[in-house]
């Protein structure tokens, strides 16, 4: 199993490495660079400002820079703030992203499964007709036409709650529910199916004959093993979650990284797309590499397979 | 002990052709695709799905001629009008009529699902072929490569693709990035299968034949994975013209006069705020249904595909 461990380690570690190397040479492949839309600029001042940036070097030696930084968690300035360096914003953003992302991620974790097992039990009755129509009405609505329908009913209309912004708990409710919408929908889908293969086990049957009581037969021997597959999919909607935030963010007007990263983006801030670029891909990663960790402690049945996935 | 056995002449006679009918099949075979229709058709909500997609994709391509207005034709007169009987849709705040642009955006969302999906299923099905057929440590290395492709988050590759190449062609580019990494489930998909068809006893057949491993590829075992790989292509659809949306709206895709589903949902944000809700409350109830339709049409596809629900 530490093979196992120390396997996935290396494959994340090149994929970050892989992921820098493209997003370097794909910032650095934009024709032009970003000083030359500045117009009326004194030569003088022109090759100062790419020294600063150290833009004047070959590419080769940029790049071993730019490595050598990033392996001391700096990435760098940001090309349109004079004050903020790319650290400041992440350190600044990110805390509210993650906040925003693990709120909505624990909204998806209680009542994704806790409808997929309802849907289940209840197969081709009302509720579960009623939890499937949620769980597809969650997929199909994406979470920007999720957010405005409910900053339009729940927020303008009624006036429960803050329209946006950020600040106390109350802006988050509705910035997290619209961002979990997905994920609660794709797992209670997930959960209602392998609930269903599940129920239809011997040891199930077996449970049931020894005389348990049927809320042991779901919790202990139904739900433990069908929330395995819900497990294996964390990873993707953790990235699901992060893709999101740059919509959800924009809509409430949340000062997270989403919002200054799709800013960065409008501004062709390129250092800071890269920075921002880099560091999303790394948090991305690390949390694909945990989850497959977790998984093996999880699922006893992985260790006795060779080929691990 | 040794027993006489007699055997009559009678039993060596040709049988008769009334008997020869009781053995006939009376009712025709049903091919396999045949069957999946059948109980395709069943199913109500993969149908309703199946119905709202053909719709979508004929008012795309007559709907912009309908009215008589141009995606593009601003009208100042008419800026902000609600849905009446010239602007079915109402106009935006240029006075362009929404109507027509709504269906030109449709087109766009589903020209960019469709294309998408088409170029996932290109590369995967070859890339994943090749894997499956290789030897171990060719495959094994080619699919540590798509595994690291796969993990490199798909929106974050088109908004860098589209800041590099530029806005101006955006369709051609948001297509690209969209199955830079889209092709890698569809890859894998196909390599576990031909893992498994490879040993069957009629590649083996083909392979005692002379076949080549091309040939076994193209003729035996892709045909016979093309039910999970059509569900494949039928939720890949919906993912592409989901990630056209969101990017549109954040003002990443498609640029004016152009629009998408997903422009004209970002467009109409603004319109929202000073109470023309209308505007987007249309590309916001399309989208929904294009992905609605597509997600159970998907479903549909892969419990008619699956023999285990048969009834």
């Amino acid at each position: 199993m530490a093979k196992y461990i120390i396997k996935r380690v290396a494959i994340s570690l090149v994929t970050i490495w892989a992921i820098i190397t493209i997003t370097f040479i794909l910032m650095h492949s934009v024709p032009g660079n970003p000083f030359r839309s500045e117009s009326k600029m004194p030569p003088g001042v022109y090759e100062n400002l790419l020294k600063k940036y150290g833009l004047d070097k070959p590419l080769p030696e940029q790049y071993t820079i730019y490595l050598k930084r990033l392996l001391k968690g700096d990435f760098g300035e940001s090309m349109k703030s004079r004050v903020e360096t790319v650290n400041d914003m992440i350190n600044r953003g990110f805390p509210v992203s993650a906040y925003l992302g693990l709120q909505a991620l624990i909204i998806a974790l209680c009542f994704g499964p806790a409808l997929g097992v309802i849907a289940a039990l209840n197969q081709n009755k009302w509720p579960d007709y009623l939890s499937m129509v949620i769980a597809i009405l969650g997929i199909s609505v994406p979470s920007f036409i999720m957010g405005t329908i409910f900053i339009q009913f729940l927020a303008r209309n009624i006036s429960w709650l803050p329209i946006a912004g950020w600040g106390t708990f109350a802006h988050t409710i509705l910035p997290s529910l619209a961002l979990a919408m997905m994920p609660l929908a794709y797992i209670a889908r997930l959960m209602r199916s392998s609930m269903l293969e599940i129920l239809g086990q011997d040891y199930i049957k077996t449970a049931k004959s020894k005389g348990i009581s049927k809320s042991a037969v779901v919790l202990k021997h139904a739900v433990r093993n069908a929330i395995l597959p819900i497990v294996s999919v964390l990873g993707t909607l953790v990235s699901n979650l992060l893709v999101g935030s740059f919509v959800v963010e924009k809509i409430f007007g949340i000062p997270g990284l989403g919002m200054s990263f799709v800013s960065s983006i409008s501004n062709r801030d390129y250092t800071l797309i890269m920075g921002t670029t880099i560091f999303y891909a790394i948090i991305l990663i690390v949390m694909l590499l945990l989850v497959d960790i977790a998984y093996v402690f999880v699922d006893p049945r992985i260790k006795l397979t060779k080929e691990g996935r | 002990m040794k027993e006489e056995m007699s055997y009559s002449e009678d039993l060596f006679m040709p049988v008769s052709k009334e008997e020869k009918n009781a053995e006939r099949i009376h009712r025709p075979s049903i091919k396999y695709w045949a069957d999946v229709w059948r109980r395709l058709k069943m199913n109500k909500l993969a149908m309703s799905g199946l119905i709202i997609i053909l719709l979508f994709i004929i008012m795309a391509i007559v709907g912009t001629k309908i009215n008589g207005f141009k995606y593009y034709e601003q009208d100042l007169n008419v800026i902000n009008q609600k849905p009446n009987l010239v602007h079915w849709f109402g106009t935006d705040e240029l006075g362009r009529d929404l109507f027509t642009r709504t269906w030109f955006g449709a087109r766009y969302s589903i020209l960019i699902g469709f294309m998408a999906a088409f170029l996932d299923f290109l590369i995967g099905v070859i890339y994943g072929g090749v894997a499956g057929m290789a030897n171990r440590r060719v495959d094994s290395l080619m699919m540590r490569i798509a595994e690291i492709i796969y993990s490199i988050p798909y929106l974050l590759v088109v908004i860098l693709l589209s800041v590099v190449f530029g806005q101006g062609d955006s369709l051609f580019v948001m297509i690209l990035a969209m199955s830079l990494t889209g092709w890698v489930p569809m890859a894998i998909l196909v390599r576990g299968q031909v893992l498994q068809l490879k040993e069957s006893e009629y590649a083996m057949a083909s392979e005692s034949l002379g076949a080549t491993k091309k040939w076994i590829l193209k003729k035996h075992i892709i045909p016979n994975t093309l039910g999970p790989i059509l569900v494949n292509i039928t939720l890949a659809v919906p993912t592409a013209i989901f990630a056209e949306a969101t990017l549109s709206f954040l003002g990443l895709g498609l640029q004016p006069p152009k629009s998408s589903l997903g422009t004209l949902a970002n467009d109409g944000l603004a319109g929202l705020a000073v109470g023309n809700g209308y505007q987007i409350l249309i590309p916001a109830v399309f989208i929904s249904l294009i992905m609605f339709s597509f997600n159970v049409l998907g479903d549909g596809l892969r419990d008619a595909l699956d023999p285990r629900l048969r009834k």
